[in-house]
């Protein structure tokens, strides 16, 4: 009976889409269709190829670990794409030359750039967040993930978000907010993703055998719901025709900017520091075979995190035409913020406390405590450049950039590959990873890579902010603001270069995964039997 | 640490785990986020802001279909250098009917907030076209291509849904200027085009921008460009004092 309602809403979702297509009023609208049209139609056929066949039901005893080996893949997968959009535009404003004469509808910087970013920050970055969340969820909760197929819905699902979301930028649909560039349709099918998420998740965290929610899961829990919160007011449009990508986000001006800088923050404090939070405090703790070191601590960083993080947003409108008063909070909180942020990282990099010499032989718990260290010292620049005096300076340069990156790479990146090594001999039953040399090889360029990248940012974040403020003795600007563009040239190919050494870690990283398990020796499955809650 | 100890009750407890968690990340928000609705000093009272023109808003959208956001900001802050490169540091009341703002992150390339007249339209032409046959340094992508790109009657008709989505958001369009939202989409890229859209949004700018007999791409993100910044009239903006 189940099987023929789920056939029957594809079977409307198929038609409907198609009808949608050929109403299409442009050309986003139709692809978008298409895509949806598509994936169900692929269902549709999936689901009745197996109708009638006996389902046996699934152990609730044995974890489900499907979703999060596809996960793996797709973090892999989407990491590279990212990387590789990410160095094809650091090159584009090294040499514009690279904004192709044939290509110019689709592929100009101004397309790509939302394209890179929201391939690193959704794609490779909330796979890995969706992976992990699930693979965590069950080992802390010593339970099943809970709701049947749900969890399979929800790595599909958000697959689809992205390919639309990428093909909506190249096309050129956007609402024209940095980090919220998706049109309604794309938001509507991410809030039903998100919807199943939360539920998936919370399902399982109340179905847990432990007495006590694990550290690491509250940071997950914090990371889904206000992500949802945040992406459900900044999203608030009302699209120009149901048969149209476009669509006129509610808010406007001063107010439309404060709201666009509160999501645009907390994705980054809660997609980006919650969600990887929780990886840091299960893995580093499992990979160094230490426990959490403090348990007070985690409590009190935790619950001042989520408070302050909240609050930061307005240091991106420093001397805007927003109120002073706002611009004083946001400043005020992004500083304390600091400190909450550091108990993190005190707590992840002293869980190594007695274990320090693996530093040594263990290059993926090298990766890990590079990423802490990256994560500390970003958040450390964070609060000094929210100070107003900085800010005037550093705002609109690239020295946020290079801030970003060294989060972004440093932080979020080393720790997704840390986390990617772990599992992957994990989830496929190896008894090893393929090469702990190409392990290492990838630690040197990334790392090299990214002190490419945030030192040349740096150079040319101070010195265009100094250049575009200097004046001559009788008051009169200097440079022109050609000039400023003109000295960032060297420094903008070594930028391009320390993102082609992360682009080579990364593609190494996937060939010694995929060694790993197509070539390396099976588990015995001894250890594999009984399951203990971990 | 007594209080620490009480914590075992939310973290054996899902539900409440996750509602707590919710109330505290909706406080910054609720305290920075609602006064801006109804504080009154939030947006100053500017005399010449008015609602986009049809072919401004072709302009604009245009504008954040290619992402010049990414690079260019609009939002001049009130230093002394940026005064004087780019003009009257920028107003709250410029950007309100901006859905959503452009006030941008990042300067790649410069301000655009007041870059209406600055340039001919010939000029604007020319750096569409290849930017560096105007400025050798720069590092803009040509996008010669909406020379090409003709403008018919249903993309008119689809600035007039977007004025009508406009309205119920509350900017001062009136039944007026719908109905004549099409013939004033052309009429402004056109030399001899009725004067009425100049009558209806004051200080648009009538013309054939790009130069070519049919209206363009290139019209249109001309006319926004060349409308940038230039509503107000600082020779008679004072200020408010508490403010």
């Amino acid at each position: 009976m189940w099987d023929y309602l789920k056939l029957a809403v594809l079977g409307v979702v198929v038609v409907v889409a198609a009808i949608a297509a050929s109403m299409a009023r442009d050309l986003p609208y139709l692809v978008h269709m298409l895509v949806i049209m598509l994936a169900a139609a692929i269902t549709f056929v999936w689901q009745i190829r197996r109708a009638g066949e006996p389902v046996s039901a699934a152990n609730p005893n044995e974890y489900m670990d499907g979703p999060v080996r596809f996960g793996v893949v797709a973090t892999a997968f989407w990491g590279v794409v990212g990387f590789l959009v990410g160095v094809v535009i650091a090159f584009q404003l090294a040499w514009p030359d690279l904004n192709f004469q044939w290509a110019q509808g689709y592929l100009n910087f101004g397309r790509l750039r939302p394209l890179h970013t929201s391939a690193v920050i959704f794609a490779f970055g909330g796979n890995a967040l969706i992976a992990t969340a699930f693979y965590v969820v069950q080992r802390t909760s010593a339970a099943r993930l809970w709701g049947g197929g749900l969890a399979w819905f929800v790595f599909w699902g958000y697959q689809i978000f992205i390919v639309m979301a990428a093909t909506g930028y190249v096309l050129g649909s956007t609402q024209g907010n940095e980090y919220a560039e998706p049109e309604w349709l794309t938001d509507l099918w991410l809030t039903i993703v998100w919807v199943a998420f939360l539920a998936v998740y919370m399902g399982t965290v109340i179905n847990r055998r432990e007495p006590h929610i694990y550290v690491a899961n509250w940071f997950y829990i914090s990371f889904i719901v206000t992500v949802a919160m945040l992406h459900l007011v900044n999203n608030a449009a009302i699209p120009v025709s149901v048969f149209g990508s476009k669509s006129i986000p509610v808010w406007s001006g001063v107010q439309s900017a404060m709201i666009q800088w509160w999501y645009g923050h907390n994705a980054v404090g809660f997609f980006l520091t919650a969600g990887f939070l929780g990886m840091m405090y299960y893995f580093i703790p499992k990979q160094a075979e230490r426990p959490v070191y403090s348990y007070k601590l985690s409590i009190m960083h935790f619950w001042a995190l989520i408070f302050l993080y909240i609050w930061a947003g307005p240091h991106h409108l420093h001397y805007t035409a927003l109120p002073d008063w706002a611009q004083t909070l946001g400043m005020t909180f992004s500083i304390m913020l600091w400190m909450p942020s550091w108990g993190g990282m005190i707590n992840g990099l002293m869980t190594l406390s007695g274990a320090w010499d693996k530093l040594r032989t263990d290059p993926i718990i090298r990766m890990m405590v590079v990423a802490v260290g990256f994560y500390g010292m970003a958040t450390f620049e964070g609060p000094m450049m929210s100070i107003k005096a900085v800010n005037s300076l550093s705002h609109y340069t690239d020295w946020t950039i290079g801030h970003v990156h060294s989060g972004a790479l440093g932080w979020n990146g080393m720790i997704t590959f840390g986390a990617l090594y772990y599992l992957v001999p994990r989830l496929w039953q190896r008894e090893r990873l393929y090469s702990l040399r190409l392990v290492s090889w990838h630690f040197w360029l990334a790392t090299i890579g990214i002190v490419l990248y945030a030192a040349s940012m740096w150079v040319t974040g101070i010195m265009e902010g100094l250049m575009w403020r200097e004046v001559d003795a009788q008051g009169f600007l200097v440079n022109s603001f050609a000039d400023t563009v003109a000295a960032k040239f060297p420094m903008y190919v070594v930028r391009g270069l320390g993102g082609v050494l992360f682009l080579l870690g990364a593609i190494i990283m996937c060939y010694n995964l995929w060694k790993t398990v197509t070539s390396t020796a099976e588990r015995q499955p001894a250890r594999a039997a009984a399951v203990p809650a971990e | 640490m007594g209080l620490l100890d009480h914590h075992k009750k939310i973290e054996t407890h899902a539900t409440l785990l996750l509602v707590l968690s919710f109330l505290v990340v909706t406080i910054g928000g609720i305290v920075q986020i609602v006064p801006l609705f109804y504080l009154d000093n939030t947006i100053e009272k500017v005399e010449g802001m008015r609602p986009y023109a049809p072919l401004e808003i072709a302009g604009r959208e245009i504008y954040l279909r290619e992402g010049c956001y990414t690079c260019h900001s609009q939002m001049i802050r009130p230093m002394r250098d940026e005064v004087e490169r780019y003009g009257h540091y920028s107003l709250a009341a410029e950007s309100m009917y901006d859905h959503p703002f452009q006030w941008g992150s990042k300067r790649t390339g410069p301000d655009l907030a007041r870059l209406g007249g600055r340039y001919s339209d010939d000029w604007h032409v020319q750096h569409m076209i290849n930017p560096r046959d105007v400025v050798p340094e720069s590092i803009m992508p040509s996008y010669a291509y909406m020379l090409n790109r003709t403008l018919d009657r249903s993309d008119a008709e689809h600035v007039r849904d977007i004025m009508a989505v406009y309205r119920t958001l509350g900017h001062p369009y009136t039944e007026e200027m719908l109905d004549n939202a099409v013939g004033d989409f052309f009429a402004q890229a056109d030399d001899f085009g009725d004067p009425g859209v100049v009558d209806r949004y004051p200080g648009a700018q009538q013309r054939n921008f790009d130069g070519q007999n049919q209206v363009t791409e290139m019209d249109a993100i001309i006319a926004y460009m060349q409308m940038l910044g230039t509503l107000v009239d600082f020779d008679t903006f004072v200020p408010v004092a508490n403010r």
